[in-house]
Parts: structure tokens; C-alpha cells; sequence
């Protein structure tokens, strides 16, 4: 028995070259990880986080789970690639081991096993073996074909554009798609002298036969498939295919607790090394309705492994999250964009002297912070005051004089310069002694849910308004109205606000559905998150939006978020409202004033004992 | 004879109906609303000496004569084209042949309600230039809210002019004469009042409207270079946040009455008919003549010709004169076709 020839040297080559390769850029991600985390992954290994990690390695990595429900035939074509070439080895090496009795084997000889195992009697359930690893190969083959016509035409698979691809991925791409055909080529040639094959093998033989020298061409078929795999694996280093072994250790790492910072860390390298390049986030982006190309993660996390990132290309992004919603790998891309910025914005000598220094110190129960955005747009100012008022909440008005909440300057990557707003914000809301910090635009709410140290509820008044309604402080009477509501980006996706509107909306009229509603909602082109986009740019991306979301003629377009509001303002021809404004508009109408409760409940609600009477 | 159809019964269409009538055409003139004379015919007095506006729409109705008959209310369906020329189809079915139309559509005034952060439509002491006409007009006495006469008044020039914000990144030309006439009317109505003006730039372009600007300098009226940021009520006062960009500070401005000098905007009808007739918008909303300096009132399309603001925003002396131009066009192609 044969169990080495030199056809099997590129394999092996390319093998150790890429094991070595992973084992050394696993412990550089891993050293360079910062204190907290090192000690997040040691608690991790050994915790019941580790087979948590590892079930989820098979479910995204193998079976592609994610992507099949995103999108049904990518998922098909990613894991029979993906599963199916993974079943081949797995199976693979059982048949070597039931054939030569040894725990180990060299790792090409299950690889290519039919071409050292001729005899079928020396394999137990030989049949069965072969047939499933035909089918098997037949499954891998299917994928590869999708992957072809995807190339070509990427309209089958619901995607209008795909990644347009540089030398070092076409080429690892081109020796990919050879492998499984090879493999065929090769068994099927060798099933031909042999009758070793099962059901596709033997017959692809058969026909192979019939009109070529089978016997001459088998072994440097062998070659060819040697060659194919030794050249992928060492292709894999510099192409997108490292996601295959990056994105295993960022699962696991993603159990153990670690994330994604505004800082640009070892943590965001592996992310960005897990990026497939599926062009996934393509389609979702904007931007190209404004004719912006090649802006997307996709590019931009490429350019990052190529180190030719540019300040342009990091600033196009409207930081909308649509396309971190999509991405079958769950990478916080705006999270790295955010961080990339960093290193490019210029540093700037912030001035804050003019803030106010003494901060009044009025007690109340809930501190109410507009927002600039807000002040910009009063209707929504009056209507929130007139809420409060009407509930009978002791507040505070915060920021009556107009504090930044620091996002802004986060967007652009100038995090010190924002701690200088935060520090001032902070002392202003601690001092208020307010339980509940109540805001209205979602700008600021995540900036004060995600940077801020505040040991006190913050709430977006969508959410505070649904609260008063569950406890009966606020009756909001039914109404005919048709509304359509358009989620802002930060209130949304960005903090995972989509209920509240809707049941204050379906309360007060009727909500009409859309396409793009909840993590598929539209940016209203508005965005603070891409400082260099030209007004024209921002307008033909909300005249889009507004169409879109005005198709059923709905009495008003309803948003949440200042900002969206003023941008759709300028564009539609349909009343364009805050919640708030709603809200306000039907209690004004009236409402009745039983059942409150009595004391300050949590809601910062003080029921006067005259009120509870009448 | 031959028959003309104006759209549009603003000075631009009144002062063509009549020379065309003169000419000895027959004019029919469509006007949407219930009368005649479109936005001077609601204006108080006129830069840059402040004659009353009725002087000028009696001067251009006295030229009108039986051969121009108008109809008011009219709204137009559509515009077909027939063998010798075009029939305009009202919207209560009745259709006019036309040898020539004339869109004299002009414009609409800015909707401030769209720049909130000046809180038009929200905060009761925040007006436009326009109600300031009016209130000029028919009451002949200012007041706050509550009845009051303000003692402090600011005057916000670019309101939806030069924005590309508020998707208008053109210059309105009249706005800032207006608010300097209506900045001088306010003091000498109230001489003890203070009276603020939030600018850009003071664009005086025309004949005799510099001195308008160093009369309103000379009576106190103070200047301050910035854009006006944001408004808010406090206690029925106006609270403005501006930045004084000459000095570099940021301010705050309280007044009791804030007059916003609303800019021009292409009227809807404009792109409507637009739509119907085929011819050109441009990229800030209004009509594009085939030649910005040598043929301003064609529009390409055979016998479709254009007077006043439907090109862009016009004082009244240069929408006359356009109006002029577009009858004798209109004379001229009626004559050779």
C-alpha cells in the first residue's frame, strides 16, 4: 500500500504555511488585547461561555444560519461551500482511519484518499462511504455554481451590486471554484481504472472514458487538485477568506464579553479581518442614491487590511446602522468607523468657557433634556412641556439654555473634545437629583446611554409617553388619522426603540406599513454622521425618503427625532410631526384625570391631594 | 385676431393683457384667485419711496380696455395642442383657443413654518414681512400677542433665501429692501421703539435703495451681521440666539416682535404647467427661458412665452419692463406666424 507521493507537496506546503500563519495572527489579536479583556478571555475558556461560542461556530460558520435567513439561495451557496466542505473532511478522515487502523494519518492522505485507497475491500461500508461522499462533493459543486452565477449576474440573488474584487481575492477566488471540480476530475478519472468511485464519480468516469486516455491523464489530474488546494491556502492570508478563521475567534471572543469601542482596538482588527466581503451592506446603503460608490464596509474594512485607508472614504458614511443591521456577521461597523475618524479628524481647541458654570439646583423628579435639535425645532419643545405639564410631572428643564450633548464631536471622532460636554452635562444632571432623565432627541439618548455615568433611567420620551399611557396618567383618545412613521436611525436600530412609537401612533389613528420600517427604516438624509456630504447630495437622499414614505397619503409623516423632522420639513407635502406634537394635539382635546395614583410613583408623577379629590 | 392667454393675474400678467389689448390682440387672463393684482395687490407701500402700492396696480388696470376679459377662480386642467395653436381647458370643462399663452405665474412667498427654529406658526410675536403688510394695511397699528406695542422689534433677513437647508440657495432680491423699508415705517410708527436687523449681507442693488439703507442707519435702526440661530418664547418676549459675526460673540436678542423677510419661491402651478407645456425648470425651481440675456421671455416651446417672477425673483419696475418685452414677443410671433 501507497500512502505518499510528491503530487501531495503544494497541499502540505500550503496547509502548514496557513496553519502557521493563523496560529500567528490568533496570538497577535490575542496579545494585544487590552487588560479587561485578557481577563474576560481566560474567564471565558473555562467557563460554559466555550461551548456556547462553539455551537454558534457551527451555526454561523458552518451552516451559515444568519445568512440563509437574510437571504435564502446566498445561505444555500455559503454553506454548502462552507458545511459541505467540512463533511467531506470530517468523513474523510473516519474512512482513512477505518482503513488504516491509526489514530493519525497525514493530514493529505484523507484529502486523497481515493487515490491511494484503490481496493474497496479494505474500507468497511466502502458503498455507503463513497456514495456520501459524493454526494457530498455534488453539494459543494451546487455551491460552487451559485457562486459563479452570482458573479455574473448578482439580480438572482436579490442583489443589486456585489463586491467588486482586487487581484488577491480573484485569485483565491479562481483556485476555490477549481478545487471541487478538480477533486471530481481527478476521483472520477481514478474510478475509471479502478471502479472505486460512488454513484457521480463512477459515472462521471464512465463518460470520461469513453473519449479520453483516462489512465494518462489521472495522475496529473492529482497534481492539478494538489496544486489548486496548496495555492488557496496560501491565498487565503491575503484575501477575504481570512474570515473563515478570523471570524471563529471573534465569536468566541463575542461570548466572553468583549466588544466594540470607539477606540480602535485589537478587538476591531479581528472584526474587520471576520468581514467576508458577501457585499451584503452594498444594497443597503444610501448613498448611492446620492451617486457615493465604493463607501461601504465592505471597501472600507478592505482598505483598512490594505493600509490605504483615506480620510474620504472613512467620512462617507451616514453612521445610520443600516448596514450593521444586515451584516451576517454582526460586525459593529460604525463602531469602527467612528474609531478609524479618530485618526484623521483634526484636533481642535474647544472652547466651552461660555457654558454656564453654576448650575442651578432645583430638585425634580424627571430632568428634561431637549437637545439642540430640538430647540431648532420649538413645536416639538411646546409640545413636550405642554405633555409634562398636562401630567402634572415635576420637572426640570435642563439644557433651557442649550447644551451639546458631546455626540456631534463623538461622530467625528473627537472623543476628548466631546468629554468636556459630557463632564459639564453630568454635574448638571446629578445636581438636579432627577430620577429620570427624559429626552427627546435620539442623537442625544445614545450619547447619554452609551457614554455617559449616570446612575439614573434615561428614557426618550416615546418611551416615557408609553409609560404614562400603561399607567392610565395620560388618555390618549382614539383617533382616525392615517399616520406613517418613519423610525430615526439612533432611536431605532440605534437603541432598539421600535414598539413605543408605534403603540402611541395606534392609539391616537391608524399606522400605515411600509417597506422600510423598524431595522430596515430609511436615514432621513439628515445625518450628523457624514460631516462632507454636500446639501444636494443630502437632498436627493430625502426626497427618496419622503416619497417612499408618503406613498399611502397618509395625513401626516410621524418621526421621533428632531432632526429627521426638520430634514423631512423642507421636502414634504404631507404635515410632517413628532410624536410629541401628536400626542399633544389629542390630549389637548381632553382627558379625563382619574385614577392616579398617589405620591410620586416612578414616573416622577406628584398627584396633589386636591386633584385626587375632584 | 388672434387670441392670447395669460396665466397669471399679477402685475406681470396685468401690465402684458394690456398692451397686448392695445395691440389689438384678444386677451383672455386666468387668475386663480378671486381678484386681480397677485402680491402687490396685497402690499401696504413700495421701496424705495414708499408709494402706496395701489398707485401702481391703478396705473396698470387704466391701460386695460374690452379687449382683454378676465376670469377669476379659473383652474386649469390641461393644455392641448390644437392645428392653430393650443386650447387651455378649465377645470369646469370650458376651453380656450389660444394662439400664444403667456405664464406670468410668478411666485409664493416662503413658508417659515418650514424654518421651525424661528418658530413662525408656533410662538404668537413671530410674524413675515407679509402680515407685517397686512397689519400695515388694515389695522395701521402694531402690536404684540397680548395687545401690547412692542418696544423692541427684530427684523430677520434671509428667511428662506439663501438656505441650502431650506433647499433655496438663490437670493430673493427684494427681501432686503423690504426689510429696510419696513425697519424705517416701524420706527417712524414707534419712534421710541428699538429695532433690530439680523443680516448677511445688505444687497442694495438698485437705484436709490442705498440711500434707503443709510436713511434706516441714520434713525437708529441697529444692524447686526449673523444669522439668526434659533428663537424661543419666554413670557410672551422673543428670545433670538445669534452670533454677531463682526465682533465674533454670541448673543442673545430679546424683542417683542420678530418680522421674518420671507423670500421668493417658484408658485406650484409654475411646475405644473411646466409639466404640461414641456418646458424647462431650473435647478432652483423656476422656469428657464431658452437665453438667460438675450431671450428671457421664450421658453423653445412655439408660442409659449414667459413675463415676471415665474423666471426668478423681480422687483416690480423690472417685472413691468419683462412684461412689456413678452407682449411685443408675442406681438411679433402672432404677427409672422
Amino acid at each position: 500500500m501507497r500512502n505518499y507521493d510528491p503530487f501531495v507537496l503544494p497541499f502540505m506546503l500550503g496547509f502548514l504555511f496557513l496553519v502557521v500563519l493563523i496560529i500567528y495572527k490568533f496570538a497577535q489579536w490575542l496579545i494585544r488585547l487590552n487588560m479587561r479583556e485578557k481577563v474576560l478571555f481566560r474567564h471565558g475558556m473555562l467557563s460554559r461561555k466555550f461551548l456556547h461560542a462553539g455551537n454558534e461556530v457551527f451555526m454561523e460558520s458552518l451552516i451559515h444560519r444568519k445568512m440563509f435567513k437574510a437571504n435564502p439561495l446566498l445561505g444555500y451557496m455559503h454553506m454548502s461551500l462552507a458545511f459541505g466542505w467540512f463533511l467531506l473532511i470530517v468523513l474523510g478522515n473516519v474512512e482513512s482511519r477505518l482503513h488504516t487502523g491509526a489514530h493519525l494519518n497525514m493530514p493529505y492522505f484523507p484529502i486523497f484518499l481515493k487515490f491511494f485507497v484503490t481496493e474497496k475491500e479494505t474500507i468497511p461500508f466502502y458503498g455507503g462511504f463513497t456514495n456520501l461522499m459524493d454526494f457530498l462533493l455534488l453539494m459543494v459543486l451546487s455551491g460552487v455554481f451559485l457562486a459563479l452565477i452570482k458573479r455574473m449576474t448578482s439580480r438572482i440573488f436579490g442583489m443589486r451590486r456585489t463586491t467588486n474584487l482586487k487581484v488577491g481575492d480573484k485569485i483565491a477566488l479562481i483556485t476555490l471554484w477549481l478545487i471541487f471540480p478538480l477533486r471530481l476530475f481527478a476521483e472520477s478519472l481514478t474510478a475509471a481504472q479502478h471502479h472505486n468511485g460512488g454513484f457521480m464519480t463512477e459515472n462521471v468516469g464512465q463518460f470520461l472514458a469513453a473519449f479520453l486516455p483516462t489512465d494518462q491523464l489521472s495522475y496529473p489530474a492529482w497534481w492539478l487538485y494538489s496544486i489548486s488546494l496548496g495555492a488557496f491556502f496560501v491565498a487565503v492570508p491575503f484575501s477575504r477568506y481570512m474570515h473563515i478563521p478570523a471570524e471563529i475567534l471573534l465569536i468566541y471572543l463575542r461570548h466572553f464579553g468583549i466588544h466594540s469601542t470607539k477606540v480602535y482596538s485589537s478587538f476591531s482588527e479581528l472584526e474587520v479581518y471576520s468581514c467576508s466581503r458577501c457585499g451584503v451592506c452594498i444594497d443597503k446603503c444610501q448613498l448611492h442614491t446620492a451617486d457615493i460608490h465604493f463607501n461601504t464596509p465592505t471597501y472600507f474594512f478592505r482598505a483598512i487590511r490594505e493600509r490605504s485607508l483615506s480620510g474620504d472614504l472613512t467620512d462617507a458614511c451616514l453612521l445610520c446602522d443600516r448596514c450593521t443591521a444586515a451584516c451576517p456577521v454582526e460586525i459593529n461597523t460604525t463602531a469602527i468607523r467612528i474609531a478609524k475618524r479618530a485618526t484623521f479628524s483634526t484636533s481642535f481647541k474647544s472652547d466651552f468657557s461660555y457654558l454656564p458654570a453654576n448650575h442651578t439646583r432645583r430638585k425634580a423628579d424627571v430632568a428634561y433634556f431637549a437637545g439642540c435639535m430640538t430647540h431648532l425645532t420649538p413645536a416639538i419643545r411646546k409640545a413636550m412641556i405642554a405633555i409634562l405639564e398636562h401630567a402634572k410631572v415635576k420637572y426640570h428643564f435642563i439644557d433651557e439654555q442649550g447644551i451639546c450633548c458631546g455626540r456631534p464631536l463623538m461622530m467625528t471622532g473627537r472623543l476628548e473634545e466631546a468629554q468636556q460636554l459630557v463632564r459639564k452635562n453630568e454635574a448638571l444632571i446629578k445636581g438636579s437629583g432627577a430620577r429620570i432623565l427624559l429626552l427627546s432627541c435620539p442623537i442625544c439618548l445614545k450619547a447619554f446611554r452609551e457614554d455617559y455615568h449616570l446612575d439614573i433611567r434615561i428614557m426618550h420620551h416615546s418611551e416615557y409617553i408609553c409609560e404614562l399611557m400603561d399607567r392610565q396618567i395620560l388618555q390618549i383618545p382614539a383617533g382616525t388619522q392615517l399616520f406613517s412613521f418613519h423610525d430615526p436611525c439612533e432611536l431605532g436600530r440605534g437603541s432598539g426603540i421600535f414598539d413605543q412609537p408605534r403603540k402611541i401612533l395606534s392609539e391616537a389613528g391608524k399606522l400605515v406599513k411600509s417597506k422600510f420600517e423598524k431595522e430596515n427604516s430609511f436615514c432621513c438624509g439628515g445625518s450628523l454622521g457624514h460631516t462632507s456630504l454636500s446639501q444636494a447630495q443630502r437632498n436627493i437622499i430625502t426626497q427618496e425618503v419622503v416619497n417612499e414614505l408618503t406613498k399611502n397619503n397618509p395625513d401626516s409623516l410621524v418621526t421621533a427625532c428632531p432632526l429627521c423632522k426638520k430634514t423631512f420639513t423642507r421636502w414634504s407635502e404631507v404635515p410632517v410631526k413628532d410624536i410629541a406634537e401628536i400626542v399633544a394635539e389629542v390630549i389637548s382635546l381632553g382627558s379625563t384625570q382619574s385614577d392616579r395614583e398617589q405620591n410620586t410613583n416612578s414616573l416622577g408623577i406628584k398627584v396633589h391631594e386636591k386633584q385626587k379629590r375632584k | 385676431m388672434r387670441q392670447v392667454v395669460i396665466i397669471g393675474g399679477g402685475v406681470a400678467g396685468l401690465e402684458a393683457a394690456g398692451f397686448l389689448g392695445k395691440m389689438g390682440h384678444q386677451v383672455v387672463l386666468l387668475e386663480k384667485e378671486k381678484a386681480v393684482g397677485g402680491h402687490v395687490g396685497k402690499w401696504d407701500r413700495l421701496f424705495p419711496n414708499r408709494r402706496q402700492g395701489s398707485e401702481v396696480m391703478d396705473f396698470i388696470r387704466k391701460k386695460m380696455d374690452e379687449k382683454v376679459s378676465i376670469i377669476t377662480e379659473a383652474g386649469i386642467k390641461s393644455i392641448d395642442t390644437s392645428p392653430d395653436g393650443y386650447a387651455v381647458v378649465l377645470t369646469n370643462g370650458e376651453a380656450i383657443r389660444a394662439d400664444a399663452i403667456l405664464l406670468a405665474t410668478g411666485f409664493e412667498l416662503f413658508d417659515a413654518r418650514k424654518k421651525e427654529e424661528y418658530g413662525y406658526g408656533i410662538y404668537d410675536n413671530v410674524i413675515t414681512s407679509a402680515d407685517l403688510e397686512r397689519i400695515f394695511r388694515e389695522e395701521g397699528k402694531i402690536t404684540t400677542a397680548d395687545g401690547q406695542a412692542p418696544q423692541k422689534v427684530a427684523f430677520v433677513h434671509c428667511v428662506g433665501s439663501r438656505d441650502e437647508k431650506a433647499g433655496n440657495v438663490y437670493c430673493s432680491k427684494v427681501c432686503c429692501v423690504t426689510g429696510v423699508k419696513q425697519a424705517i415705517e416701524v420706527k417712524e410708527m414707534m419712534p421710541a421703539a428699538k429695532v433690530y436687523s439680523f443680516y448677511m449681507d445688505i444687497r442694495m442693488f438698485d437705484r436709490h435703495f442705498e440711500e434707503l439703507y443709510i436713511e434706516a442707519q441714520q434713525q437708529g435702526i441697529t444692524f447686526i451681521r449673523g444669522r439668526l440661530s434659533e428663537v424661543y418664547e419666554d413670557q410672551g418676549k422673543v428670545q433670538c440666539k445669534v452670533e454677531d459675526t463682526l465682533t465674533g460673540k454670541p448673543m442673545k436678542v430679546t424683542v417683542d416682535l420678530l418680522v421674518l423677510l420671507v423670500g421668493f419661491m417658484p408658485s406650484p402651478e409654475t411646475k405644473r404647467l411646466a409639466g404640461m407645456l414641456k418646458i424647462n425648470i431650473g435647478s432652483d425651481g423656476f422656469v428657464l427661458p431658452i437665453d438667460g440675456h438675450i431671450s428671457q421671455n421664450e421658453t423653445g416651446v412655439p408660442g409659449i412665452f414667459l413675463a415676471g417672477a415665474v423666471t426668478g425673483p423681480k422687483c416690480i419696475a423690472t417685472t413691468l419692463s419683462d412684461a412689456r418685452s413678452a407682449a411685443l414677443q408675442i406681438d411679433q410671433y402672432l404677427k409672422t406666424k
